[in-house]
Order: structure tokens, then sequence, then C-alpha cells
């Protein structure tokens, strides 16, 4: 569908197909981190504790905490690609100045390039979505849909990273990404229901957009359909429409001068 | 698309280019023709980048008229870009990919079948003596390989005008001079080729026109020869004096040429015979320590026309 509308784009997605047809170690150690989470979080802590309310019922925590991670693993994988990949090419390696020496334009580029780090968020979600049927973690045939979900996710993420990353000087600066990834990942609702936070506190995390995130894998990880969920695509959506617009804006900006 | 034969490739008139209040490029006005080898000659920070990034369609005029292949290039830049093939002064290759999938994958850019795009980049490994490096990745690449390499790509959809900027900067000799016969085969095959350097035995040998920058305009512009015969005399005599030029009498000096130009330790003296004008250089009191007498080249135009040479 994309390569009718935006054939350039999908010349700049294949290129990093190439790449990583020599490098797929790579991407595969991106999928052990939320593993070892589920792993020490999920089945650890959750030995201790048991079961948890969610939606009116007790469910394992370990079910509970997986659906989390299977979002915040697209989220790192599409992010992992916009930010630190991106920069790479865009300060040092000089690939983009190459690229945009052909018909190439700046969108096509950007929008190239996330419909690579989107897919990368694709491949995580997937993979960690066999483990959770491997262990049983699975309550609903509708996280089947999951895959689809986290298109949206990996949209959010990808393209506010690809934005900040055209920001940043220097490598010093990413220091900065992880101080807001960090906190992100720990306090978006992902070990524990967003209902803990007091006040005005829940509604700053529930505009996480990890948190949206969380919430729709988890609905669909548990067949929970609800109209909220609506709102977290959009509210993702919208984030990947910004991002996008703005790392065009500013890749002209850089590269066009 | 409307551009007949005999219409300019590229056609400039008072195009300007300022980064705030820095003025890059200051109402020039030039004309490349098809087929031609054209050239920009000038030192470094004269203009000759920033000109050509306008004509690649990746650095929007300030003012000024550009047409390239009868189009702008900020309204029509894709169909533009299309067109044109373009090595960076500065290496731009995938680091990330082999020889071949350079190529290749700088094919997908332009749009081209797979196939075509294979067959076309083995012709150009073969054609640029790269053909026993194609698997191999880029990084450990002599520096001309990689200019070669960087030629090559910008060749892959075959393109109408091929530009260079500063295509053997940082090369040896040699490497230079397998470049100049690569550059001279693709403009027998028709390719209309612009170039910038900043070395005057490049310039003389590859341009069939040039036009001379400096500090963002052009002030000359000809056939190198035109150029040497309209801007400098037939030779040229060098005196060298290690201890400075600076006590030297200007009377003594006035009578040797047609003109002199004094520099730090030399002194170039412009003349019909530079044997008969070295005879009067010591007959006047003149001790050079050393003298050579040369045919004038650019770098005496560049002389003459600003009062520097091109390598301070």
């Amino acid at each position: 569908m994309i390569a009718a509308f935006a054939p350039r784009a999908i010349s700049v997605f294949e290129r990093n197909v190439r790449v990583y047809r020599s490098q797929w170690l790579m991407i595969a150690t991106g999928f052990f981190e939320p593993l070892f989470f589920l792993l020490g979080i999920g089945f650890g802590v959750g030995g201790v504790i048991g079961t948890i309310p969610y939606a009116g019922n007790d469910v394992p925590y370990a079910a509970f905490v997986a659906p989390a991670l299977l979002a915040s693993s697209a989220m790192n994988g599409a992010i992992f690609d916009s930010t630190f990949n991106v920069f790479f090419k865009l300060k040092y390696a000089k690939v983009y100045d190459a690229i945009l020496s052909t018909p190439v334009s700046v969108g096509d580029l950007a929008l190239g390039e996330l419909l690579w780090s989107n897919l990368r968020g694709v491949i995580y979600a997937l993979a960690f979505l066999l483990v959770m049927l491997a262990f049983g973690l699975v309550h609903s045939p509708l996280a089947l849909l999951t895959p689809f979900a986290v298109i949206f996710i990996g949209a959010a993420f990808g393209a506010a990273g690809f934005a900040i990353t055209t920001h940043l000087r220097s490598w010093k600066d990413f220091d900065f990404l992880f101080i807001i990834l960090t906190p992100l990942f720990l306090f978006s609702a992902t070990f524990y229901p967003v209902e803990i936070y007091p006040g005005i506190l829940r509604w700053v995390v529930e505009l996480s957009p990890l948190t949206r995130g969380t919430h729709l894998i988890r609905s669909l990880c548990f067949g929970d359909l609800n109209a909220l969920m609506l709102v977290d695509l959009a509210y993702l959506a919208l984030i990947g429409v910004i991002g996008y617009r703005h790392a065009v804006r500013r890749l002209g900006h850089l590269l066009l001068k | 698309m409307p551009n007949p034969s005999n219409a300019p490739m590229i056609r400039a008139r008072s195009l300007t280019k300022r980064f705030g209040e820095r003025v890059a490029v200051s109402g020039i006005d030039f004309d490349v023709n098809p087929g031609e080898f054209f050239g920009f000659l000038g030192p470094n920070g004269a203009g000759k980048t920033t000109t050509m990034r306008m004509i690649a369609g990746v650095s929007p005029r300030t003012s000024g008229e550009l047409e390239i292949l009868g189009g702008d290039p900020d309204r029509e830049g894709a169909r533009i870009r299309a067109e044109i093939g373009v090595v960076h002064q500065q290496e731009t290759l995938d680091q990330e990919l082999t020889v071949r999938e350079n190529l290749l994958v700088f094919g997908r850019f332009f749009g081209m079948d797979r196939k075509v795009i294979a067959t076309r980049a083995d012709e150009l490994l073969e054609l640029f003596q790269l053909t026993d490096r194609a698997k191999d990745q880029v990084e450990p690449l002599s520096g001309g390989m990689k200019r070669r390499l960087s030629i090559a790509r910008a060749l892959i959809a075959s393109p109408t005008i091929l530009m260079l900027d500063e295509p053997t900067t940082g090369l040896d000799p040699q490497a230079r001079h397998l470049l100049w016969d690569a550059l001279q085969r693709l403009k027998r095959g028709g390719t209309t080729i612009v170039l910038t350097t900043h070395y005057m035995d490049e310039a003389e040998q590859l341009c069939d026109r040039l036009v001379v920058m400096d500090q963002a305009k052009i002030v000359a512009v000809g056939s190198p020869r035109q150029l040497i015969t309209e801007h400098a005399s037939r030779e040229v005599l060098e005196l060298r004096f290690p201890g400075g030029t600076d006590s030297l009498p200007t009377t003594a000096l006035e009578g040797i040429g047609d003109r002199y130009e004094r520099l730090a330790e030399r002194v170039i003296i412009g003349c019909e015979n530079g044997e008969a004008a070295h005879a009067r250089a010591l007959a006047s009191g003149l001790t050079p320590e050393s003298w050579l007498v040369r045919r004038s080249s650019l770098e005496d135009v560049f002389l003459r026309l600003t009062g520097r040479s091109l390598d301070e």
C-alpha cells in the first residue's frame, strides 16, 4: 500500500533491510531485555504477590505485566532505531546527504526510516507474543491483534524519537534520552495499575504514550474491549504525525541549507 | 521536457546565496552547455561548493535565476535530481554496505528496476576497476578506490549531468591520473560534467570552459587557453629570494617583463620571453638564489586577477 504512495520511502526502508540482513544478531539482542523483566519481575516478584486485581478479576501477576512488556519492547525497537541509528546516519556517516542528492525527499527519507523502526518494534512484539503464548500468559484470542496495535506504538515512539534526535548535538546528549526513557518504562503502569497514583499524578501518567500503549495491549490480551482503546489509538497516532512533521522540518533545516 | 539540444544544461543569472549576513555566492552568471566539461576554479571559501549545492537541488537560492535542464531546482527538485549524479567533497559512501550494495541501494533511490540496477552496477564496477572488491566493505578501500566508487554510484542512474566537488583532493598523483582518465572517458561518452577544484593543473587538463571564482564572485570565464592568453603573458619567469622580497627595489622589478607580482619569497614576472627577462633581471642587479622559466598557467591567471596565489 505504502509502496504505491511513496515508492522512494520504500527504497530508504530497503536500505535498512539490506544493512540488517548481515547484522540480524544486533536485532535479536533487543528481544532479551523484556524477556528478562518477565522472568525477574513477572514470575519472580509475581511468585511472591500471586495475583493482582484487573478489570474486576484477580489475574496472575505475570499475565498482568507481560502485555506491558510487549508494549515496551515495541517502544524500544522503534526508538532505538530512530535515535541512535538516525543520529549516526545524520551526523557521522553522512548517509542522508547522499540520499538527498537523489530524487528522495526529506519526507520520503523520514517515512522510510520510520517504516523500518516500526518494523523493528513489530518484530520484537511478535517475538514477545510467542513467549507469552509459550508461558500461557495470553487470556484472549484478541491478543493476536497486538502486532497490529503495536504499529501505533512504534509510530508514536519512532516519530517522537526521530524528532528529538534532530535536536541532539553529540552522543553526550543521549543521556537526556535515557532520563526520559527509564522513568517512562518504569512508571507507565507497567508493573502496577495506573489507579495507584494519587490525584494529578495519575493524570500525568495517563498522558504517557507508553501508558496508552500498555492499556491498549493489556486490553487485547485480556479480551477486554473498551472505548478507551480508541483514545489510545488516536493519541498514539497523533504523536506519530506531529513527530513525523517536526522531524521532516528539522531534516530540511539541517540538510537542505 | 523542453530542452532543445542547443539550450544550456545549466543557466544561472544573478544567482545569489546568503547565510544570514554572510554572502556565499554573490550574483553570478554562467551557462553550462550540453556535453561540456565545466569547471569552477577558486580557493576554499570562494563559493564553489555552495554553487554546486544549489545546482544539485539541495540548497534553495536566496535570489536570482537558476535553470537546470529547463526547470527550477526549487520547484522541480526531484525531477532534476533524477538527472544529476553528485560526488560530494566529503566521503558519503554507505559504510554499512558492501561496495556493490552501495550501487544497488543507490539505484533504488532513483526508482530503478532491480535487474537493470544489477546489470548497471556490474558494468560500473568493471569500468572503475572495482570488480574484485565488489563484496568488500567500503572502509578498507584506498582513498582513490573510494572516490572511484563514489563516482560509480553517482552514475548508477546514467545521469545527464555529473557533478564533482573537489574530486581529487587528498589523492596521490597516480590515483588522480586514473580518475582524470575515467572522467575524460565519461565526457567522450556525452556526459555533461561540472567540477570544482582548487588545482590549476586539474582545471587545465579537464575543463573545456571554466569560471574563476573568488570571494563569492566570478572574476573570469573562458577556456583555459583563452584565460591564459587574456590574463597572462606567454611565459613566466620565477625568481626565488629565500631572504624575502620586501627589500627588492621596485624600479629594478618594473623593467624586467610586462608585469610582476611580489610574493613572500618569489617574484613572478610575466613576459614574452623568459630567458631574455632573466638576463634583464641580472643586468638590473637582482641576485635571485634560483630561477625558472615556464609557460603561463591558470595559476598566473588567478594571481593576476586576485593578487593572491591559490594556496594562500
